[in-house]
Protein backbone atom coordinates (compact mmCIF):
# COMPACT_ATOMS: atom_id res chain seq x y z
CA UNK A 1 0.00 0.00 0.00
CA UNK A 2 1.53 3.54 -0.76
CA UNK A 3 1.67 5.93 2.04
CA UNK A 4 -1.19 7.45 2.89
CA UNK A 5 -1.88 10.85 2.02
CA UNK A 6 -1.53 12.83 5.64
CA UNK A 7 1.40 15.34 4.50
CA UNK A 8 -0.08 18.87 4.33
CA UNK A 9 0.10 19.86 0.31
CA UNK A 10 3.28 20.83 -1.28
CA UNK A 11 4.46 23.81 0.08
CA UNK A 12 3.51 26.25 -2.90
CA UNK A 13 5.89 27.78 -5.65
CA UNK A 14 6.87 30.95 -5.12
CA UNK A 15 4.93 33.61 -7.91
CA UNK A 16 6.67 33.77 -11.30
CA UNK A 17 7.41 37.56 -12.58
CA UNK A 18 7.79 35.95 -16.61
CA UNK A 19 6.23 33.97 -18.51
CA UNK A 20 7.19 32.51 -22.13
CA UNK A 21 3.86 32.03 -23.36
CA UNK A 22 5.13 29.92 -26.53
CA UNK A 23 6.83 26.83 -23.52
CA UNK A 24 3.62 27.39 -21.62
CA UNK A 25 1.39 26.72 -24.23
CA UNK A 26 3.65 23.79 -25.34
CA UNK A 27 3.83 22.17 -22.50
CA UNK A 28 0.10 22.03 -21.63
CA UNK A 29 -0.26 20.22 -25.32
CA UNK A 30 -3.68 22.06 -25.58
CA UNK A 31 -1.95 23.17 -29.38
CA UNK A 32 -2.25 19.76 -30.33
CA UNK A 33 -5.50 19.09 -29.10
CA UNK A 34 -6.92 22.31 -30.81
CA UNK A 35 -5.13 21.32 -33.84
CA UNK A 36 -6.78 18.03 -33.65
CA UNK A 37 -10.10 19.80 -33.70
CA UNK A 38 -8.94 21.61 -36.81
CA UNK A 39 -7.92 18.24 -38.55
CA UNK A 40 -10.65 16.19 -37.47
CA UNK A 41 -13.75 18.39 -37.34
CA UNK A 42 -14.64 20.03 -40.83
CA UNK A 43 -16.42 23.00 -40.63
CA UNK A 44 -18.10 24.64 -37.64
CA UNK A 45 -16.08 27.75 -38.29
CA UNK A 46 -17.95 29.58 -35.37
CA UNK A 47 -17.54 26.35 -32.81
CA UNK A 48 -13.71 26.21 -33.14
CA UNK A 49 -13.43 30.09 -32.61
CA UNK A 50 -15.61 29.83 -29.63
CA UNK A 51 -13.16 26.66 -28.34
CA UNK A 52 -10.02 28.43 -29.23
CA UNK A 53 -11.60 31.89 -26.98
CA UNK A 54 -11.78 29.43 -24.06
CA UNK A 55 -8.64 27.93 -24.37
CA UNK A 56 -6.75 30.96 -24.62
CA UNK A 57 -8.55 32.33 -21.76
CA UNK A 58 -7.65 29.42 -19.96
CA UNK A 59 -4.23 29.04 -20.52
CA UNK A 60 -3.99 33.19 -19.19
CA UNK A 61 -5.78 32.02 -16.19
CA UNK A 62 -3.45 29.21 -15.62
CA UNK A 63 -0.48 31.53 -16.00
CA UNK A 64 -2.32 34.35 -13.40
CA UNK A 65 -2.92 31.79 -11.01
CA UNK A 66 1.22 30.76 -11.26
CA UNK A 67 1.63 35.10 -10.94
CA UNK A 68 -0.63 34.89 -8.02
CA UNK A 69 -2.80 37.25 -9.54
CA UNK A 70 -5.59 35.26 -7.97
CA UNK A 71 -9.63 35.92 -9.79
CA UNK A 72 -12.84 33.86 -9.10
CA UNK A 73 -12.12 30.51 -11.21
CA UNK A 74 -13.77 31.17 -14.10
CA UNK A 75 -17.53 30.17 -15.02
CA UNK A 76 -16.66 27.35 -17.79
CA UNK A 77 -20.45 25.97 -18.17
CA UNK A 78 -21.95 25.92 -21.48
CA UNK A 79 -24.78 25.29 -23.60
CA UNK A 80 -24.15 23.60 -26.99
CA UNK A 81 -27.16 24.48 -29.23
CA UNK A 82 -27.59 23.55 -32.90
CA UNK A 83 -29.26 20.96 -35.54
CA UNK A 84 -29.30 17.46 -35.37
CA UNK A 85 -25.90 15.73 -36.12
CA UNK A 86 -23.81 18.98 -35.92
CA UNK A 87 -21.33 17.41 -34.19
CA UNK A 88 -22.22 19.03 -30.27
CA UNK A 89 -21.29 15.60 -28.58
CA UNK A 90 -17.91 15.23 -29.97
CA UNK A 91 -17.30 18.18 -29.31
CA UNK A 92 -17.94 17.93 -26.02
CA UNK A 93 -15.71 15.05 -25.49
CA UNK A 94 -12.98 17.77 -27.22
CA UNK A 95 -13.66 20.31 -24.82
CA UNK A 96 -13.20 18.05 -21.63
CA UNK A 97 -10.12 17.10 -22.59
CA UNK A 98 -8.58 20.74 -23.19
CA UNK A 99 -10.22 21.79 -19.75
CA UNK A 100 -8.28 18.33 -18.42
CA UNK A 101 -5.00 19.40 -20.35
CA UNK A 102 -5.35 22.87 -18.79
CA UNK A 103 -6.18 21.94 -15.13
CA UNK A 104 -9.25 23.53 -14.74
CA UNK A 105 -10.86 19.46 -14.55
CA UNK A 106 -9.22 17.16 -12.37
CA UNK A 107 -10.24 14.41 -14.11
CA UNK A 108 -11.60 14.71 -17.33
CA UNK A 109 -13.89 12.13 -17.64
CA UNK A 110 -17.31 13.24 -19.35
CA UNK A 111 -20.09 11.45 -18.24
CA UNK A 112 -23.00 11.79 -21.28
CA UNK A 113 -26.76 11.94 -19.74
CA UNK A 114 -30.33 12.70 -20.73
CA UNK A 115 -32.98 12.86 -18.88
CA UNK A 116 -33.70 9.59 -17.75
CA UNK A 117 -30.82 9.45 -16.26
CA UNK A 118 -31.54 12.23 -14.20
CA UNK A 119 -35.00 12.49 -13.08
CA UNK A 120 -36.82 9.78 -11.39
CA UNK A 121 -40.23 7.56 -11.53
CA UNK A 122 -41.82 8.70 -7.97
CA UNK A 123 -41.31 11.11 -4.99
CA UNK A 124 -37.88 11.38 -3.49
CA UNK A 125 -36.57 9.49 -6.25
CA UNK A 126 -35.63 12.19 -8.25
CA UNK A 127 -32.91 13.92 -5.83
CA UNK A 128 -30.74 10.57 -5.02
CA UNK A 129 -30.59 10.12 -8.74
CA UNK A 130 -29.54 13.31 -9.84
CA UNK A 131 -26.99 13.78 -7.35
CA UNK A 132 -25.63 10.19 -8.17
CA UNK A 133 -24.98 11.36 -11.69
CA UNK A 134 -23.22 14.35 -9.80
CA UNK A 135 -21.14 12.59 -8.02
CA UNK A 136 -20.02 10.04 -11.13
CA UNK A 137 -19.37 13.70 -13.11
CA UNK A 138 -17.49 15.38 -10.23
CA UNK A 139 -13.54 15.73 -11.47
CA UNK A 140 -14.86 15.94 -15.12
CA UNK A 141 -17.37 17.10 -17.19
CA UNK A 142 -21.37 16.60 -17.33
CA UNK A 143 -23.06 16.47 -20.71
CA UNK A 144 -26.54 16.94 -20.84
CA UNK A 145 -28.20 16.42 -24.20
CA UNK A 146 -31.61 17.38 -25.31
CA UNK A 147 -31.51 19.65 -21.72
CA UNK A 148 -34.89 20.92 -22.69
CA UNK A 149 -36.26 18.01 -21.72
CA UNK A 150 -35.39 18.29 -18.25
CA UNK A 151 -38.34 21.07 -17.82
CA UNK A 152 -41.70 19.93 -19.12
CA UNK A 153 -43.87 23.43 -19.06
CA UNK A 154 -47.31 21.41 -19.23
CA UNK A 155 -47.08 19.41 -16.40
CA UNK A 156 -45.93 21.34 -13.33
CA UNK A 157 -45.95 18.28 -11.24
CA UNK A 158 -42.87 16.55 -13.21
CA UNK A 159 -40.16 15.98 -11.43
CA UNK A 160 -37.65 17.19 -14.31
CA UNK A 161 -37.84 21.11 -12.05
CA UNK A 162 -36.56 18.86 -9.18
CA UNK A 163 -33.82 17.63 -10.73
CA UNK A 164 -32.94 21.25 -12.25
CA UNK A 165 -32.74 23.22 -8.75
CA UNK A 166 -30.18 20.20 -7.69
CA UNK A 167 -28.32 20.66 -10.83
CA UNK A 168 -28.53 24.81 -10.27
CA UNK A 169 -27.20 24.30 -6.92
CA UNK A 170 -24.35 22.31 -7.93
CA UNK A 171 -23.17 24.11 -10.97
CA UNK A 172 -23.25 27.07 -8.50
CA UNK A 173 -21.34 25.71 -5.39
CA UNK A 174 -19.05 23.62 -6.84
CA UNK A 175 -18.08 25.47 -9.85
CA UNK A 176 -14.02 24.12 -9.78
CA UNK A 177 -14.89 20.62 -8.98
CA UNK A 178 -17.54 19.87 -12.26
CA UNK A 179 -18.29 21.62 -15.64
CA UNK A 180 -21.94 20.77 -17.35
CA UNK A 181 -22.69 21.52 -20.77
CA UNK A 182 -26.37 21.66 -21.48
CA UNK A 183 -27.19 20.95 -25.67
CA UNK A 184 -29.96 20.79 -27.52
CA UNK A 185 -31.77 21.89 -30.50
CA UNK A 186 -31.31 25.82 -30.98
CA UNK A 187 -35.06 26.65 -30.87
CA UNK A 188 -35.52 24.54 -27.70
CA UNK A 189 -32.98 25.09 -25.80
CA UNK A 190 -33.93 29.12 -26.34
CA UNK A 191 -37.22 28.18 -24.56
CA UNK A 192 -35.88 26.31 -21.95
CA UNK A 193 -33.73 29.36 -21.32
CA UNK A 194 -36.68 31.69 -20.96
CA UNK A 195 -38.35 29.06 -18.68
CA UNK A 196 -35.23 28.82 -16.35
CA UNK A 197 -33.66 32.25 -16.24
CA UNK A 198 -31.39 30.23 -13.52
CA UNK A 199 -29.72 28.37 -16.26
CA UNK A 200 -29.52 31.13 -18.91
CA UNK A 201 -27.11 33.60 -15.96
CA UNK A 202 -24.95 30.58 -14.43
CA UNK A 203 -23.95 29.74 -18.21
CA UNK A 204 -21.39 32.09 -19.55
CA UNK A 205 -20.05 30.22 -23.04
CA UNK A 206 -23.24 29.79 -25.53
CA UNK A 207 -22.18 27.79 -28.94
CA UNK A 208 -24.10 27.72 -31.90
CA UNK A 209 -23.31 25.11 -33.92
CA UNK A 210 -24.56 26.04 -37.69
CA UNK A 211 -25.07 23.28 -40.58
CA UNK A 212 -22.74 22.35 -42.41
CA UNK A 213 -22.53 23.19 -46.42
CA UNK A 214 -22.51 20.74 -49.14
CA UNK A 215 -18.87 20.57 -49.60
CA UNK A 216 -18.22 20.22 -46.01
CA UNK A 217 -21.35 17.47 -46.26
CA UNK A 218 -18.91 15.23 -49.01
CA UNK A 219 -15.56 16.11 -46.66
CA UNK A 220 -17.07 14.71 -43.68
CA UNK A 221 -18.82 11.62 -46.05
CA UNK A 222 -15.36 10.78 -47.41
CA UNK A 223 -13.37 11.34 -44.03
CA UNK A 224 -15.91 8.39 -42.57
CA UNK A 225 -15.48 6.07 -45.75
CA UNK A 226 -11.29 6.91 -45.09
CA UNK A 227 -12.08 5.64 -41.58
CA UNK A 228 -13.91 2.60 -42.42
CA UNK A 229 -11.79 1.69 -44.65
CA UNK A 230 -14.24 2.70 -47.99
CA UNK A 231 -13.85 5.10 -50.91
CA UNK A 232 -15.70 5.84 -53.79
CA UNK A 233 -14.87 5.89 -57.24
CA UNK A 234 -15.57 8.95 -59.46
CA UNK A 235 -18.74 8.33 -60.33
CA UNK A 236 -20.24 7.06 -57.11
CA UNK A 237 -18.83 10.32 -55.84
CA UNK A 238 -20.51 12.82 -58.46
CA UNK A 239 -23.82 10.35 -57.25
CA UNK A 240 -23.00 11.26 -53.59
CA UNK A 241 -22.85 14.87 -54.40
CA UNK A 242 -26.19 14.67 -55.98
CA UNK A 243 -28.07 12.67 -53.18
CA UNK A 244 -26.62 15.42 -50.81
CA UNK A 245 -28.12 18.48 -52.11
CA UNK A 246 -31.21 15.84 -52.77
CA UNK A 247 -31.36 14.87 -49.20
CA UNK A 248 -30.99 18.01 -47.75
CA UNK A 249 -34.30 19.10 -49.12
CA UNK A 250 -35.96 15.96 -47.65
CA UNK A 251 -37.04 16.21 -44.04
CA UNK A 252 -35.81 14.87 -41.22
CA UNK A 253 -32.48 16.09 -42.60
CA UNK A 254 -30.12 15.85 -39.54
CA UNK A 255 -26.89 16.65 -41.06
CA UNK A 256 -23.37 13.88 -40.35
CA UNK A 257 -25.85 11.65 -38.44
CA UNK A 258 -27.90 11.22 -41.91
CA UNK A 259 -24.30 10.96 -44.05
CA UNK A 260 -23.38 8.51 -41.49
CA UNK A 261 -26.84 6.64 -42.04
CA UNK A 262 -26.58 7.33 -45.95
CA UNK A 263 -23.04 5.79 -45.77
CA UNK A 264 -24.04 2.27 -43.89
CA UNK A 265 -26.55 1.77 -46.29
CA UNK A 266 -24.58 2.34 -49.13
CA UNK A 267 -22.30 -0.60 -47.61
CA UNK A 268 -25.15 -2.47 -47.84
CA UNK A 269 -25.96 -2.17 -51.03
CA UNK A 270 -22.43 -2.86 -52.13
CA UNK A 271 -21.76 -5.84 -49.87
CA UNK A 272 -25.23 -6.90 -51.58
CA UNK A 273 -23.94 -6.67 -55.06
CA UNK A 274 -20.77 -8.35 -54.30
CA UNK A 275 -22.60 -11.71 -53.02
CA UNK A 276 -25.09 -11.35 -56.12
CA UNK A 277 -22.12 -12.12 -57.99
CA UNK A 278 -20.86 -15.42 -56.37
CA UNK A 279 -18.37 -16.92 -59.30
CA UNK A 280 -16.44 -13.53 -59.30
CA UNK A 281 -12.81 -13.52 -57.87
CA UNK A 282 -12.75 -9.97 -55.45
CA UNK A 283 -9.81 -7.74 -55.69
CA UNK A 284 -9.22 -5.69 -52.19
CA UNK A 285 -9.83 -2.97 -54.68
CA UNK A 286 -13.62 -4.02 -55.27
CA UNK A 287 -13.84 -4.22 -51.59
CA UNK A 288 -12.72 -0.81 -50.68
CA UNK A 289 -14.83 0.73 -53.33
CA UNK A 290 -18.39 1.80 -53.69
CA UNK A 291 -19.74 2.13 -57.01
CA UNK A 292 -22.50 4.81 -58.32
CA UNK A 293 -24.89 2.30 -58.49
CA UNK A 294 -24.57 1.78 -54.92
CA UNK A 295 -24.99 5.55 -54.45
CA UNK A 296 -27.74 5.60 -56.76
CA UNK A 297 -29.50 3.04 -55.75
CA UNK A 298 -30.78 5.16 -52.67
CA UNK A 299 -34.69 6.34 -52.60
CA UNK A 300 -33.63 9.55 -52.37
CA UNK A 301 -33.39 9.56 -56.10
CA UNK A 302 -36.29 7.93 -57.05
CA UNK A 303 -38.73 10.02 -54.78
CA UNK A 304 -37.02 13.35 -56.77
CA UNK A 305 -37.90 11.44 -60.35
CA UNK A 306 -41.32 11.05 -59.41
CA UNK A 307 -42.05 14.77 -57.91
CA UNK B 1 -12.32 10.07 26.36
CA UNK B 2 -11.43 9.77 22.26
CA UNK B 3 -12.75 7.45 20.63
CA UNK B 4 -10.03 5.34 18.94
CA UNK B 5 -11.23 3.00 16.05
CA UNK B 6 -10.29 2.67 12.03
CA UNK B 7 -7.30 4.29 10.72
CA UNK B 8 -5.58 7.23 11.61
CA UNK B 9 -7.61 7.53 14.30
CA UNK B 10 -4.44 8.29 17.21
CA UNK B 11 -4.01 11.28 15.02
CA UNK B 12 -5.85 14.63 15.10
CA UNK B 13 -8.90 14.60 13.04
CA UNK B 14 -8.31 15.01 9.67
CA UNK B 15 -8.90 17.93 7.44
CA UNK B 16 -11.32 17.85 4.45
CA UNK B 17 -8.17 18.58 2.07
CA UNK B 18 -6.96 15.06 3.95
CA UNK B 19 -9.70 13.19 4.09
CA UNK B 20 -10.37 13.76 0.09
CA UNK B 21 -7.04 12.82 -0.44
CA UNK B 22 -7.66 9.32 1.47
CA UNK B 23 -10.94 9.25 -0.66
CA UNK B 24 -9.08 9.97 -3.87
CA UNK B 25 -6.69 7.16 -3.07
CA UNK B 26 -9.80 4.64 -2.26
CA UNK B 27 -11.32 5.87 -5.94
CA UNK B 28 -7.97 5.08 -7.52
CA UNK B 29 -7.92 1.45 -6.40
CA UNK B 30 -11.25 0.98 -7.74
CA UNK B 31 -12.94 0.62 -4.43
CA UNK B 32 -16.44 1.87 -3.53
CA UNK B 33 -16.48 4.56 -0.75
CA UNK B 34 -19.46 4.50 1.92
CA UNK B 35 -20.20 6.94 4.25
CA UNK B 36 -21.74 5.32 7.74
CA UNK B 37 -22.84 7.38 11.13
CA UNK B 38 -23.81 5.74 14.38
CA UNK B 39 -24.31 7.22 18.20
CA UNK B 40 -23.24 3.91 19.53
CA UNK B 41 -19.39 4.06 19.83
CA UNK B 42 -18.90 0.82 21.60
CA UNK B 43 -15.88 -1.13 19.74
CA UNK B 44 -18.04 -4.18 18.91
CA UNK B 45 -20.80 -1.98 17.46
CA UNK B 46 -20.36 -3.28 14.14
CA UNK B 47 -24.32 -2.13 12.51
CA UNK B 48 -23.36 1.24 11.90
CA UNK B 49 -26.21 3.21 9.47
CA UNK B 50 -25.26 4.17 6.14
CA UNK B 51 -25.84 7.56 4.58
CA UNK B 52 -27.24 7.33 1.03
CA UNK B 53 -26.13 4.14 -0.92
CA UNK B 54 -22.29 2.96 -1.63
CA UNK B 55 -20.97 5.01 -4.12
CA UNK B 56 -19.59 3.18 -7.07
CA UNK B 57 -18.26 4.33 -10.33
CA UNK B 58 -16.64 7.66 -9.02
CA UNK B 59 -13.66 9.57 -10.13
CA UNK B 60 -13.30 12.84 -8.20
CA UNK B 61 -13.74 12.71 -4.32
CA UNK B 62 -15.32 15.90 -4.21
CA UNK B 63 -18.62 13.75 -5.11
CA UNK B 64 -17.70 11.84 -1.53
CA UNK B 65 -17.11 15.09 0.16
CA UNK B 66 -20.29 16.43 -0.91
CA UNK B 67 -22.41 13.75 0.40
CA UNK B 68 -20.01 13.86 3.66
CA UNK B 69 -21.21 17.57 4.22
CA UNK B 70 -24.78 16.34 3.80
CA UNK B 71 -24.25 14.22 6.36
CA UNK B 72 -22.63 16.41 8.80
CA UNK B 73 -25.39 18.82 8.38
CA UNK B 74 -27.87 15.92 9.69
CA UNK B 75 -26.20 14.08 11.93
CA UNK B 76 -23.24 16.29 12.93
CA UNK B 77 -23.66 15.53 16.44
CA UNK B 78 -22.81 11.74 15.79
CA UNK B 79 -19.78 9.39 14.76
CA UNK B 80 -19.37 9.66 10.78
CA UNK B 81 -16.92 7.46 9.31
CA UNK B 82 -15.62 6.60 5.50
CA UNK B 83 -15.28 2.98 4.49
CA UNK B 84 -13.92 1.60 1.28
CA UNK B 85 -15.27 -1.73 0.17
CA UNK B 86 -12.81 -3.68 -2.43
CA UNK B 87 -14.77 -6.06 -4.43
CA UNK B 88 -12.13 -7.60 -6.56
CA UNK B 89 -11.80 -11.28 -6.06
CA UNK B 90 -9.71 -12.48 -3.21
CA UNK B 91 -10.74 -9.53 -1.11
CA UNK B 92 -14.55 -8.87 -1.44
CA UNK B 93 -14.04 -6.43 2.13
CA UNK B 94 -14.09 -3.75 3.67
CA UNK B 95 -10.29 -2.13 2.96
CA UNK B 96 -10.38 1.00 4.51
CA UNK B 97 -11.93 2.28 7.72
CA UNK B 98 -11.78 6.01 9.63
CA UNK B 99 -14.09 8.44 11.27
CA UNK B 100 -14.29 11.82 10.02
CA UNK B 101 -16.38 13.27 12.20
CA UNK B 102 -16.88 12.67 15.90
CA UNK B 103 -19.62 14.18 18.82
CA UNK B 104 -17.59 17.40 20.65
CA UNK B 105 -18.12 15.21 23.86
CA UNK B 106 -17.24 11.67 23.88
CA UNK B 107 -18.39 10.24 27.58
CA UNK B 108 -16.14 7.61 27.46
CA UNK B 109 -16.47 4.04 28.61
CA UNK B 110 -17.26 2.39 31.86
CA UNK B 111 -16.28 -0.85 32.86
CA UNK B 112 -18.71 -3.02 34.87
CA UNK B 113 -17.79 -5.81 36.83
CA UNK B 114 -20.30 -8.92 36.86
CA UNK B 115 -19.22 -11.57 39.63
CA UNK B 116 -20.49 -14.78 38.72
CA UNK B 117 -19.73 -18.03 40.49
CA UNK B 118 -17.11 -18.65 43.07
CA UNK B 119 -14.72 -15.40 43.12
CA UNK B 120 -14.87 -15.13 39.35
CA UNK B 121 -15.46 -11.74 37.66
CA UNK B 122 -16.78 -11.07 34.16
CA UNK B 123 -16.02 -7.37 32.64
CA UNK B 124 -18.04 -5.80 30.20
CA UNK B 125 -17.76 -2.18 28.91
CA UNK B 126 -20.36 0.23 28.29
CA UNK B 127 -20.48 3.51 26.97
CA UNK B 128 -22.28 6.14 28.82
CA UNK B 129 -23.54 7.33 25.95
CA UNK B 130 -26.04 4.81 25.20
CA UNK B 131 -27.79 5.49 28.92
CA UNK B 132 -29.29 7.91 26.80
CA UNK B 133 -32.07 6.79 23.95
CA UNK B 134 -30.87 6.81 20.54
CA UNK B 135 -30.61 10.47 18.80
CA UNK B 136 -30.66 12.30 21.66
CA UNK B 137 -27.04 10.86 23.13
CA UNK B 138 -24.87 12.93 22.18
CA UNK B 139 -27.26 16.57 22.67
CA UNK B 140 -29.43 15.88 20.33
CA UNK B 141 -32.84 17.63 20.29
Amino acid sequence: MNPPALSPAATEAPPIEKVDLRAEFNEVGIGEVLDQLDRELIGLKPVKTGIREIASLLLIERIRKRMNLTSDVPTLHMSFTGNPGTGKTTVALRIASILHKLGFVRRGQVVSVTRDELVGQYIGHTAPKTKEILKKAMGGVLFIDEAYYLHRPDNERDYGQEAIEILLQVMESQREDLVVILAGYGDRMDKFFASNPGFRSRIAHHIDFPDYADDELLAIAELMLREMNYKFSADARQAFIRYISLRKTLPLFSNARSIRNALDRMRLRQANRLVADLDRVLTAEDIVSLEASDVLASRVFSKSAVT
Amino acid sequence: MRVTQGCFSFLPDLTDEQISRQVQYCLSKGWAVNIEFTDDPHPRNSFWEMWGLPMFDLCDAAGVLMELNDCRKVYGDRYIRISAFDSSHGWESQRLSFIVNRPKEEPGFRLERNEVEGRSIRYTTKSYAVDRPEGVRYGGK
